[in-house]
């Protein structure tokens, strides 16, 4: 913003001050006044509106602990840390929710092994390489990717990604991580290439004149002084791709499957912690009942899981912050 | 002499090769949209009639419906953008011109960041404990609504404060200095200089909202209806019924997902044409979000 110039202003006489307070009636200033209030509400209620996203967020955690705390009231956080088995609705029930964290961490690695190595390149190509006409078609193109319905990625995980798979792996089950994870993979690349590139594009011309005077080419420029130098807004966008991959519920709930495994090979089907939750509240289930509890617990995992991710996020944006 | 040439056609061979690298991961992303559509389209054209449109869900592939579902999403649409956009605005419009710089403004900020990651199924969790549960509403349109006007209120929020942003301060000086109140410069100025790029995050938000599955099928929503919520409007006094928030419903997501994962065939083609429905729905919105965006940089110059 440009600094507006100090100007000096006629300042009325006294005299002058006490005719035009001088009102033949009073009205004006009872109008001023009732104005005044009516600021004042205004402001109150508009103050009222941004804090109503706060209450969301002290409704969210107050929720997920209020429900969950009865869950732990029965299961010990050992068990449910360490036991292999996550079984809620059979008899006897196994509370371990170790087979939900693989099934999450599976199907978000391979997501994220399409979509941080794509995601980046294309980055890098839209804002060092690509003519401008191409940009701006390719861009809001790409971003039409994250516009589609996930359950829509879901039928294409499923009925489309994972026959492909399967002529190139003949044991491959119908439902499988690697198939959902891939199609993950490919929703979540604008959230990469669009921030990467952003923050990229932010990057001073100087340095990039810097580097050809030294005799890079664009490549080594945009390898070893471009992307360097964008490193916090990327990490930002890295961050952004693992909390939706890590979040993302229905693909993994379509074409995952819905059985709790414990492996790490994204070969086999399994359940995350979302698929599990829907899972569960496809069914009927009575209000206060364990396996109703048992979906708070998986959420409040679930909820910190991308807590731990947005701070380490917070964290390494700071350290990697580059000032011009 | 010769080695200073070989360098340089080598570091040009190095530039070429990553210009098609470039391209043919853009490529992947741009004909992974394609596929999926044309996938869609073969799928689902075919079923896309005015008795899909028209009829309820059924046990025979070939007689279900989605009329049930599209009207639930419309409903819902209804509810969380008549709460979603006052609510984001107003917040907006709260951050941008009003807020002081103190520690209250920046917890709110942070916090607004922050609901943005938050996964979508977390908001439905929220819903089925809070809404449902403590507050009573049931498994209904509002709950519906609302839970999504949660989802989306970040985006609007952080539309309307870019679209603030944007509006020199020149504007608002102009207007102090013939004297306006704080709020009939808001109200007279800055919501309608505002409004396009507003519209544009509003508009977002909503094809979001209408893609969300998971929220809604935590809360309960039906994956089998065969009856419509009571018309809002009626020919006998009063006219005007609010019967329908208080029904149950199902949406166009949620149907596709109960086909989607039957064995038959036949129904899965009936996911493909729900499917159809949903990623025209969605596309057209954000092309129009698109052509908003741009209309309204053309038009104005400051």
């Amino acid at each position: 913003m440009k600094d507006i110039p100090a100007v000096e202003f006629p300042v009325a006489t006294a005299g002058e001050q006490a005719a035009f307070q001088q009102p033949s009636d009073r009205s004006p200033s009872a109008r001023r006044r009732l104005s005044h209030v009516k600021e004042r509400v205004i402001e109150a209620l508009l103050l009222l509106a941004a804090f109503s996203s706060v209450a969301i967020t002290l409704g969210i955690v107050g929720i997920l602990v209020y429900e969950s705390s009865t869950f732990f009231a029965h299961v010990s956080l050992r068990e449910f840390l360490t036991d292999p088995l996550w079984t809620p609705l059979f008899s006897p029930p196994r509370f371990g929710i170790l087979p939900l964290i693989t099934g999450t961490l599976v199907t978000t690695a391979v997501a994220l092994a399409v979509a941080l190595p794509i995601g980046t390149v294309v980055a890098i190509y839209l804002s060092e390489f690509a003519p401008q006409t191409i940009r701006e078609i390719i861009k809001p193109a790409l971003e039409l990717l994250s516009a589609v319905p996930t359950v829509v990625y879901g039928y294409f995980a499923l009925q489309f990604m994972s026959p492909v798979l399967q002529k190139l792996l003949p044991s491959l089950p119908t439902f499988n991580m690697l198939s959902a994870g891939m199609v993950m993979g490919i929703m979540i690349i604008p959230y990469v290439s669009s921030l990467s590139e952003d923050a990229m594009r932010a990057v001073p011309m100087s340095l990039r004149e810097g580097a050809y005077a030294l005799g890079a080419n664009r490549i080594i420029t945009s390898v070893r002084v471009v992307y360097p130098a964008a490193l916090s807004g990327v990490i930002a966008s890295y961050i952004l791709a693992i909390s939706r991959a890590i979040g993302e519920t229905m693909i993994v709930a379509i074409a995952a499957g819905m059985q709790p495994n414990l492996t790490l090979d994204p070969r086999e089907p399994a359940a995350t912690i979302t698929a599990f939750i829907v899972q569960v509240s496809l069914g009927d289930l009575p209000h206060g009942s364990i396996g109703y509890q048992s979906i708070f617990a998986a959420g409040v995992t679930l909820f910190l899981m991308t807590l731990v991710f947005n701070i380490l996020g917070y964290i390494l944006r700071k350290r990697f912050r580059e000032v011009y | 002499m010769s080695e200073f040439k070989r360098i340089i056609a080598k570091r040009k061979r190095q530039d070429l090769i990553f210009n098609v690298v470039g391209i043919i991961c853009t490529l992947v992303g741009i004909l992974t949209l394609g596929i999926l559509l044309v996938d869609l389209v073969i799928d689902g054209l075919p079923r896309l009639n005015l008795g899909f449109l028209t009829s309820f869900p059924s046990r025979f592939a070939e007689r279900a419906g989605i009329l049930s579902s599209w009207v639930g999403t419309l409903l819902i649409m209804i509810v969380t953008a008549c709460t979603a956009v006052p609510l984001g605005v107003a917040a907006g419009i709260y951050l941008e011109e009003y807020a002081r710089k103190n520690w209250f403004t920046n917890l709110i900020e942070i916090n607004i960041a922050n609901l943005a990651g938050v996964p979508s199924i977390i908001y439905g969790l929220m819903a089925l404990g809070l809404l449902v549960y403590q507050f009573r509403l049931g498994t209904s349109v509002l709950t519906g609504g609302l839970t999504l006007a949660f989802l989306i209120l970040p985006i609007v929020i952080v539309a309307t404060r870019e679209a603030l942003r944007t509006i020199p301060q020149g504007i608002r000086e102009g207007a102090y200095a013939l004297g306006s109140t704080k709020w009939q410069v808001v109200r007279h100025h800055l919501l309608p200089y505002s409004i396009g790029g507003t519209m544009t995050g509003v508009i977002i938000a909503l094809s979001r909202a209408i893609g969300e599955t998971a929220p809604l099928i935590t809360i309960g929503a039906l994956t089998f209806i065969a009856f419509l919520p009571p018309p809002p409007l009626s020919t006998q006094p009063p006219f005007v019924s609010f019967d329908w928030l208080w029904s149950p419903f199902s949406v166009l997501p949620i149907q596709m997902f109960n086909w989607v994962s039957r064995p038959d065939q036949a129904f899965v083609l009936n996911a493909a044409g729900a499917g159809l429905v949903l990623i025209v729905i969605t596309l057209s919105l954000n092309a129009a979000a698109i052509l908003i965006r741009y209309r309204v940089r053309k038009r104005i110059k400051w």
